[in-house]
């Protein structure tokens, strides 16, 4: 049997990769919206390792609703990059401005 | 044997993380980020979640990929241009990773527990049941509300990106159904009593 630390190490070796590959690509929105993908399914595998090894439950009904969460956000995401990308011709982060925050 | 199948699907999966971060161009990223969902779904059917697993699959490669291979396919980016100042990027990000990495095992190892983790459990993992059965146990009784507030949830984000991105043309002559519904045969039709021999007047 595997022990609980293996998974750990796993989902900590991903959540690590998604924030290297938002500074890695931080000019290419497409890009950052996939390394939170990875981010959330790093903690999903936090949660159902947890909820496997303590024999709770409640871990993977809060993985599903992290899935849900993420499903939504990169819907949302998505829709925002394409009007951005429609007016503008560009998807840099470097042009998003306009608002001047 | 589950050893070995752990060690597969966590290799994978962390390899082809890294690709999905390192790949030049975004199509291979998203198929790397197949890639690793499919294999963080082995490691959950080794943990015995059989329902998350099952919704990586269907959720994250049917559907959030696939929109993501869509918009990345329709979108006529210079993606080369866009990777222009990764090389002054890569030791800042390389040296965050690496510090969050470096403090979660030492979290890790902080708190190692040699026989296993315990600690109050909020509902025990009932074995006498399927784990879809078990789940849906729970989500129908316990976490009702909060399960209608995720359904709201993705409610709003359909509506919100269906709003966003819907644009009318105006160079086109779409299809009216209000129009067409509405209009009444008085409005449309004409009853004449034609006379012989002179012309039809329009």
């Amino acid at each position: 049997m595997i022990g609980l630390g293996h998974y750990l190490a796993v989902g900590a070796v991903l959540f690590a990769l998604g924030v290297f590959g938002i500074v890695l690509n931080r000019k290419n929105v497409i890009i950052i919206l996939m390394a939170i993908e990875l981010i959330l399914l790093a903690v999903n595998i936090n949660f159902v390792a947890f909820s496997a090894y303590l024999g709770d439950m409640v871990g993977q009904v809060f993985a599903m609703f992290v899935l849900t969460v993420a499903a939504g956000e990169a819907a949302i995401g998505l829709a925002i990059l394409v009007i951005y990308f429609r007016g503008r011709g560009s998807i840099a982060v470097d042009d998003i401005n306009q608002m001047k925050g | 044997m589950q050893a070995f199948a752990f060690y597969l699907f966590a290799t994978i999966a962390i390899a082809s993380g890294a690709m999905t971060i390192g790949s030049r161009n975004p199509v291979h990223s998203v198929l790397w980020l197949i890639l690793a969902f499919f294999n963080a779904a082995g490691l959950m059917l080794i943990l015995g979640a059989e329902f998350i697993a099952m919704l990586l699959v269907i959720v994250y490669v049917g559907a959030v990929a696939v929109l993501f291979l869509f918009v990345v396919m329709m979108l006529d980016v210079d993606f080369a241009e866009l990777r222009a100042g990764i090389a002054r990027y890569w030791p800042l990000g390389a040296t965050l990773a690496l510090l969050l990495l470096g403090e979660i095992f030492f979290a890790l190892l902080l708190s190692w527990q040699p026989g296993g983790i315990s600690g109050p459990v909020a509902t025990a993992t009932r074995t006498d049941v399927p784990n879809i059965e078990a789940l849906g146990a729970l989500l129908y009784t316990r976490y009702l509300y909060i399960f209608e507030a995720a359904g709201l949830i993705l409610l709003v984000a359909m509506i919100g990106a269906i709003v966003l991105s819907h644009r009318t043309r105006r160079d086109v002559r779409p299809q009216n159904v209000g129009d067409q519904v509405r209009r009444r045969p008085q409005d449309a039709v004409r009853n004449i009593n034609q006379p012989v021999g002179e012309g039809v007047e329009l």
